[in-house]
């Protein structure tokens, strides 16, 4: 990567805050056009890649992971600042993640029960997504996000089109791989209906239901899905914990898993 | 990454304030003095997730789901260990097809995360390279075979559950949905020429410039009667130890340091420990097929190997390992009468330690009468082996400490990826203070 021939390629940055690491590691899994991907644009900043880091400014930064400490709550109004286009990429980042659970718990109590000495962990009370902190671009949803989409997204960016991500539910990708309804053949709890497509429709595949991974959409309706589980004589408490996982905080999730039977 | 020294030569600093090419974030700091080696820290600032305070209340079914998202990594890991340990406490065994796939499923996580780490991660260090796209260009056909290995792991955990990332088929009492024979047969061409592939590309590695550098470790690792561990087997050392997961807590403690608030995993009354693929290769030798065994004696690798660097070997081994498991695997393959054990749900505990790609992981879980987790413990690998890291570099250090302060840290960098270390995985880990003369 000698900086002669980077210098007219856009460059892109890969940002880390609290996260497993699967987002990003979804670029090194796109094992068929890692090589081209790196021809095409200057990777500037991707430590868990290289050890090449350069400073902003990125034309496009890839934001993994949800804010959970003072530090990050500041490291990401800097790395806004550098970014041209900013994209928040998976379920920590969109929504806050799984470790948004503690937003309806007391995180000091958490913190004593994971560590011997407490006062030594400097922790927000609130797991939170990006888009609480600075304006975000562009979202892409899933845990983990699809490695086709975001090749998408970084291509149809470059190219200054919008990504076509579609933002229909796991039901229609369900359908067209040709899967029984595990909702109405087994009376299985899927969270599909509600959930933004992108996955190629797994869980279902897998003869499970949907855990909704991917988030909800725009468009879908988690109320009445909740409300639907509910009727159906699914408890409360399961309803609560259906909606209350890797996109707990997203609101539509927040406002279903809060749902209660109402006969 | 920045390097400073203050004042160059005899006393000084080493700062790496973001390692590269680890998973996760972390930092190095290293103290000289007079040539000597003051303080080596580990620093990890990987925010806290607290899984295990949030996997309270929720029921065991869900556990293979949570906790894969520890680590993006290596999530089949932490969803084969919780599946054994909930398993263990509702006391079920699983079917013997079921206990082959989960064998092939981690064979592939295996073989994706030791290739990651070989060419993407650490083979860089050794032939001077910031990373793999720079060795691509100079060593194409090494990083085209790579991909296409790597690439293979992954289609084995996809496979089988779905995606390569936080796969979907895991469950208490077997899997969701099991393959059929076909759906297996179609990986073995794939798997033959990988098979092939591999072992020319370890010894691509052993013509690597390993620094001289060998320690006295005390290795972990499981142990299994007929097998090479992945997902059973007693934990023993090469110092005696010989103890089921059950009495892990018994001998093993995480310990607070001194003047450093990393906790860090020990052997009660002995310290540091090392576990991880050169463990497993040491103690396991004997259990490893002919075909790795083979690739072992072209490496010029010996059992014991006691230099840390020669990791990479051993994970080259254990990647010759993989596919000839996956391949064994395949071959004996019939679907099992169901791909999930019917279970009663009542309250338990259980325990199970499983061969993650960086080391053991060790699980403790205790669920009431309805399936609703009280209380979970989960040590990943990492943060057993970060004291070893220390104590590694506190010895490698003095042996380069002539050099210029850049090939110090280079090499300081280096010595720490011969661990693999994923800091994502880092439920333990705490933030360190730094503190200076």
């Amino acid at each position: 990567m000698s900086s002669r021939t980077d210098a007219k390629k856009p460059r892109i940055g890969v940002f880390k805050f609290a996260s497993c690491d699967g987002c990003q590691l979804s670029l090194l899994d796109l094992e068929d056009q890692l090589v081209a991907l790196a021809d095409a644009v200057d990777i500037a900043f991707f430590p868990e890649m290289s050890s090449n880091m350069r400073k902003g400014p990125y034309d496009i930064g890839l934001v993994e992971g949800s804010v959970t400490t003072h530090h990050d709550a500041s490291r990401i109004h800097d790395i806004r600042k550098q970014c041209k286009i900013l994209v928040a990429i998976g379920a920590c980042s969109t929504a806050g993640g799984i470790q948004a659970l503690r937003n309806w718990n007391d995180s000091k109590q958490w913190v004593a029960q994971v560590y011997a000495h407490p006062e030594y962990i400097q922790t927000l009370g609130m797991s939170t997504p990006i888009s609480e902190h600075v304006p975000v671009d562009f979202e892409l949803r899933g845990c983990p996000v699809s490695k086709h989409q975001l090749l998408e997204l970084v291509s149809a960016t470059l190219a200054g089109r919008k990504p076509s991500i579609p933002t229909y539910s796991v039901c229609m990708e369900c359908k067209r791989a040709g899967n029984v309804c595990v909702a109405v053949a087994h009376g299985t709890a899927c969270l599909g209906p509600a959930t933004q497509a992108g996955c190629g429709a797994i869980c279902p595949s897998f003869n499970r239901g949907c855990y909704g991974c991917f988030g909800p959409a725009e468009t879908l309706n988690t109320v009445i899905l909740a409300d639907r589980l509910l009727a159906g004589g699914r408890p409360a408490e399961m309803v609560a914990r259906d909606f209350r996982s890797f996109n707990a905080w997203a609101w539509p999730c927040r406002q279903a898993s809060e749902r209660k039977a109402t006969s | 990454m920045s390097v400073e020294t203050a004042p160059r030569k005899k006393n000084g600093t080493i700062k790496v304030d973001y390692m590269a090419r680890v998973e996760g974030e972390g930092a190095l700091f290293v103290k000289l003095k007079n040539d000597q080696v003051q303080d080596v820290k580990l620093k990890i600032f990987e925010p806290p997730r607290l899984f295990e305070a949030l996997l309270r209340g929720r029921h065991f079914n869900e556990a293979p789901d949570i906790t894969a998202r520890i680590c993006g990594i290596c999530p089949v890991a932490y969803q084969m260990t919780a599946v054994q340990a909930i398993e263990r406490g509702l006391g079920i065994r699983v079917h013997p097809m079921v206990r082959e796939l989960r064998r092939l499923l981690y064979a592939g996580e295996w073989i994706e995360s030791h290739v990651l780490h070989i060419y993407m991660l650490h083979a860089p260090d050794f032939l001077g390279y910031r990373d793999f796209v720079e060795l691509a260009k100079d060593h194409p056909k090494q990083a085209t075979e790579a991909l296409r290995l790597k690439k293979l792991g992954n289609q084995i955990m996809t496979l089988l559950g779905g995606r390569e990332i936080h796969p979907v088929s895991a469950a208490v009492g077997g899997f969701y949905k099991t393959p059929q024979r076909a759906d297996l047969e179609k990986l073995a061409d794939e798997l033959k020429w990988a098979l092939d592939t591999a072992c020319s590309k370890a010894e691509f590695l052993a013509g690597f410039e390993y620094p001289d550098f060998e320690q006295t470790y005390e290795f972990v690792a499981l142990s299994h009667p007929s097998e090479y561990p992945l997902n059973e087997g007693r934990l023993v050392s090469n110092k005696g130890l010989n103890l089921d997961a059950s009495q892990y807590e018994d001998y093993f403690v995480e310990q607070h340091v001194k003047h450093s608030n990393a906790l860090h995993s020990v052997i009660r009354g002995r310290g540091s420990y090392q576990t991880g693929p050169l463990a497993r290769f040491n103690l396991n030798y004997s259990k490893l097929p002919n075909v790795a065994r083979q690739v072992t004696e072209h490496c010029g690798l010996r059992v014991p190997c006691l230099n840390p660097f020669k990791s990479i070997l051993a994970r080259a081994v254990e990647v010759v390992f993989a596919l000839d498991e996956a391949l064994r695997i395949i071959k004996l393959y019939e679907p099992p009468p169901a791909p999930r054990m019917p279970f009663e749900v009542h309250a338990g505990t259980g325990y199970a330690i499983t061969e993650a790609p960086r080391g053991i992981q060790f699980n403790k879980y205790s669920f009431d009468e309805h399936g609703l987790i009280l209380s979970v413990k989960i040590v990943p690998p990492t943060s057993q082996n970060q004291k070893r890291i220390e104590d590694d570099l506190r010895n490698f250090i003095p042996t380069i400490v002539s050099q210029p302060v850049e090939e110090i840290t280079r090499r300081s960098e280096q010595a720490v990826r011969n661990y693999d270390p994923c800091i994502s995985c880092a439920t333990h880990f705490l933030k360190l203070i730094l503190e200076r003369e």
